[in-house]
């Protein structure tokens, strides 16, 4: 198995890879920032969870932060991303603010989805976002027909579409594996292997060889395994992905090893149970991907001590706000549960004044 | 009586027929180490073992269709879906395979598969975890659909769904998993396809299934409380076989009836009952029949409004008062 990483120590190659290299101190500093922020916007959450103040499932995305800092940072203009439920930290980092994440979470009609969607359905198609998606491998093909509307639109572009270990057992993603490779379509798989499905850890639910990304060969799909703790790492291999599809129209599987601190969603009772309390703090300890930015920004002189502190107030501060906006914001209205249903009766079009929609009486 | 909870009776039923019949085996996501993500089969994995208690991945198509094809051969499948809400991920092998399989093979092969989980909104989770598609699955021919709303329904229904020799669709609720209710410890079964009338009255006729059972009681307490009005509460239990005499026999006796569902309302169990008794009772009737169901919209996730999307007492009352 490629995973339970025993050492702090990342491959140190890849802050020479050239999309590394031309980063500015700026740069830099942002990624540190937006993954403090996912975390402060969070651990917000899991407080206002805490007081009955959110409804249903929160999966918080604590310790895979680098992730989706890492691989968005990439994007160009026609680039896409989409996601499963786990999926506050990739809006986030999309450019989604705060103030509308908190409301939605919170069931305001202030929220990204007017507080239709919840936790496991954020969306910004405006930021090229795509969701948020409930079901358990139902954005795979989704993310194959981003692809697919790329190329036929003509535009060089990419669909980043991520998953969890867990998914990667879902058959759709299978089926959206073989159109991919024979297809061409520009999709990069993200497997986000944080180990563990709800209390089931991976070699407990998954077949293969030496890692997941792996059963892409079968498809004749290039893949690749990545450290998710160094975000050097991370952009180098998903620049390798994302230029694959610019400039072949080619799929790229990358299973990118990471943690979750926290168990499942909220409600996992047992996530210190199907793992040891011994194992979480190892990871947090050794393996954070903001303690080891941090550290790689001090050494590199990037990151004066005083800044980190004042960055993280700057984080909880912005959480804070976001909190407050979110309790100032209006519930929707009883009218608006029939809204969003229909774009033509929404519209009122001809079409959505002809025949009847809606069947309560 | 003992009381135990609606979670424990289903635990029971599957336990007590683990033990009778060897065939019978139980496989879903997350049910045999981590005691169930419902605590439903707490404890039977470390009671019966590996080969009973199976934990599957996340591949409902797969799995189910799994179920499917060992029930050809004999085997007695209970397999768990965390949310009906995942079936539509496997919904091939639930409508083509299992509900078609005795039929295109001329009745040579049978398919004595139980499919069971929650099945419900009104617990935050948003239109992706909502689903109530007992409608849908009645709607197939050869499939059976059960929905209980008590603890000694659920127990006594799920033991004759085991045995049953066809595909039995048995849906429950997250929300009535820590209900409370008396069932005997001695053995017993409730046949499919009997309703249960769950308190009786004069003049006015409230059906219902599942947890809308508990909002047509809540009504019919306060009816005769406020209003003077004596209702008689039919609860389905079944909805696919359908006991109509029970629900005849009692809208003969009180001329009017409301049915609520808390599913959405197109093609409902409510419209193929308001149906029946169109034809079946028009001479009987002194009011239109009228139904309730959610609000014809994806489910909400808004914790402020989704308790309004779902049938509330108060909404019964003001059905029943516009006809009595
Ligand atoms: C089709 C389907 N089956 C089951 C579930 C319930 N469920 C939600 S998340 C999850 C585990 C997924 O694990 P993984 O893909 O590894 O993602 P992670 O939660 O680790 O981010 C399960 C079983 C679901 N939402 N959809
Ligand atoms: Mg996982």
């Amino acid at each position: 198995m490629p995973l339970l990483m025993d050492t702090a120590v990342t491959t140190p190659n890849f802050d020479t890879a050239p999309i590394n290299q031309s980063l500015t101190s700026e740069d830099k500093l942002r990624f540190l920032r937006d993954m403090m922020r996912i975390r402060r916007f969070e651990q917000g959450a899991l407080q206002q969870y805490s007081q009955g103040k959110i409804g249903g499932f929160l999966h918080v995305y604590i310790g895979q932060e680098s992730v989706a800092v890492g691989t968005v940072s990439l994007m160009g203009a026609n680039d896409h991303v989409i996601t499963a439920y786990r999926d506050h930290g990739h809006a986030l980092a999309v450019g989604m603010n705060m103030n509308e994440c908190m409301a939605e979470l919170l069931g305001k009609a202030t929220g990204c989805s007017k507080g239709k969607g919840g936790s496991m359905h954020f969306f910004a198609p405006d930021k090229n976002y795509w969701g948020g998606h409930g079901i358990v491998g139902g954005q795979t093909p989704l993310g194959l027909g981003l692809a697919y509307g790329i190329k036929y639109k003509g535009l060089t572009g990419a669909a980043l579409c991520f998953m969890g270990d867990g998914a990667t057992n879902q058959g759709a993603w299978y089926e959206s594996l073989n159109l991919a490779s024979l297809w061409d379509l520009p999709v990069v798989y993200i497997i986000e292997n944080n180990q563990y499905s709800m209390g089931t850890s991976l070699d407990r639910s998954s077949a293969f060889r030496s890692c997941l990304a792996e059963r892409a060969a079968g498809f004749a799909i290039d893949w690749d395994t990545c450290n998710g703790e160094d975000i050097y790492e991370v952009r180098a291999k998903t620049q390798i992905a994302i230029d694959r599809a610019h400039k072949q129209s080619r799929p790229t599987v990358l299973e990118i090893d990471t943690y979750r601190y926290y168990g499942h969603s909220v409600a996992d009772a047992k996530h210190k149970v199907y793992r040891s309390e011994e194992e979480i703090e190892r990871y947090k300890q050794n393996h954070d991907p903001i303690r080891l930015w941090k550290a790689r920004l001090i050494s590199e002189g990037v990151l004066a001590e005083g800044k980190y502190d004042e960055m993280d107030a700057a984080a909880k501060a912005e959480a804070d706000e976001s909190i407050k906006f979110a309790e100032a914001s209006p519930w929707p209205s009883e009218a608006s549960i029939s809204e969003d249903v229909y774009f033509e009766v929404d519209r009122q079009t001809i079409a959505g004044r002809t025949g009847k929609h809606f069947f309560n009486d | 009586m003992p009381e135990i909870t609606y979670r424990e009776a289903i635990r029971h039923a599957l336990a007590e027929e683990l033990e009778r019949d060897e065939n019978v085996v139980v496989i879903g996501e997350e049910v045999a180490e981590y005691d169930g993500a419902y605590k439903v089969t707490e404890g039977l994995w470390k009671r019966f073992g590996d080969k009973r208690i199976v934990d599957t991945p996340i591949s409902e198509a797969a799995f189910i269709g799994m179920g499917v094809g060992a029930s050809m051969l004999g085997l007695r499948p209970v397999m768990e879906l965390m949310f009906w809400s995942f079936a539509t991920v496997a919904w091939d092998q639930i409508i083509n395979n299992a509900g078609f399989v005795r039929y295109m093979s001329g009745g040579l092969i049978n398919c004595p598969i139980v499919i069971r989980g929650p099945a419900n909104g009104g617990t935050g989770v948003g239109a992706t975890h909502s689903h109530t598609p007992e409608n849908m699955l009645a709607n197939i021919p050869g499939l059976k659909v059960v929905c209980p709303a008590t603890a000694y329904d659920a127990k006594g229904l799920l033991k004759t769904a085991i045995r049953d020799n066809d595909p039995v669709m048995f849906l429950e609720s997250t929300l009535l998993y820590g209900n409370l209710g008396e069932v005997p410890t001695e053995e017993y079964l409730i046949p499919l396809g009997v309703a249960d009338v769950k308190r009786e009255g004069t003049d006015i006729t409230l059906i219902a299934h599942g947890g809308a059972v508990l909002t047509a009681l809540k009504a019919a307490e306060l009816l005769a409380a406020e209003h003077d009005i004596s209702a008689e509460v039919v609860d389905l239990r079944s909805i696919r076989p359908l006991d109509e005499e029970t629900i005849l026999k009692s809208v003969r006796k009180t001329h009017r009836a409301v049915l609520i569902e808390e599913n959405k309302p197109f093609c409902g169990v409510g419209a193929q009952i308001s149906s029946m008794l169109m034809q079946k009772a028009f001479d009987d009737l002194d009011a239109p029949v009228l139904r309730i169901s959610a609000i014809d919209a994806p489910a909400i996730y808004s914790p402020h409004l989704e308790a309004k999307q779902l049938p509330r007492p108060t909404d019964v009352i003001a059905k029943v008062l516009s006809i009595c």
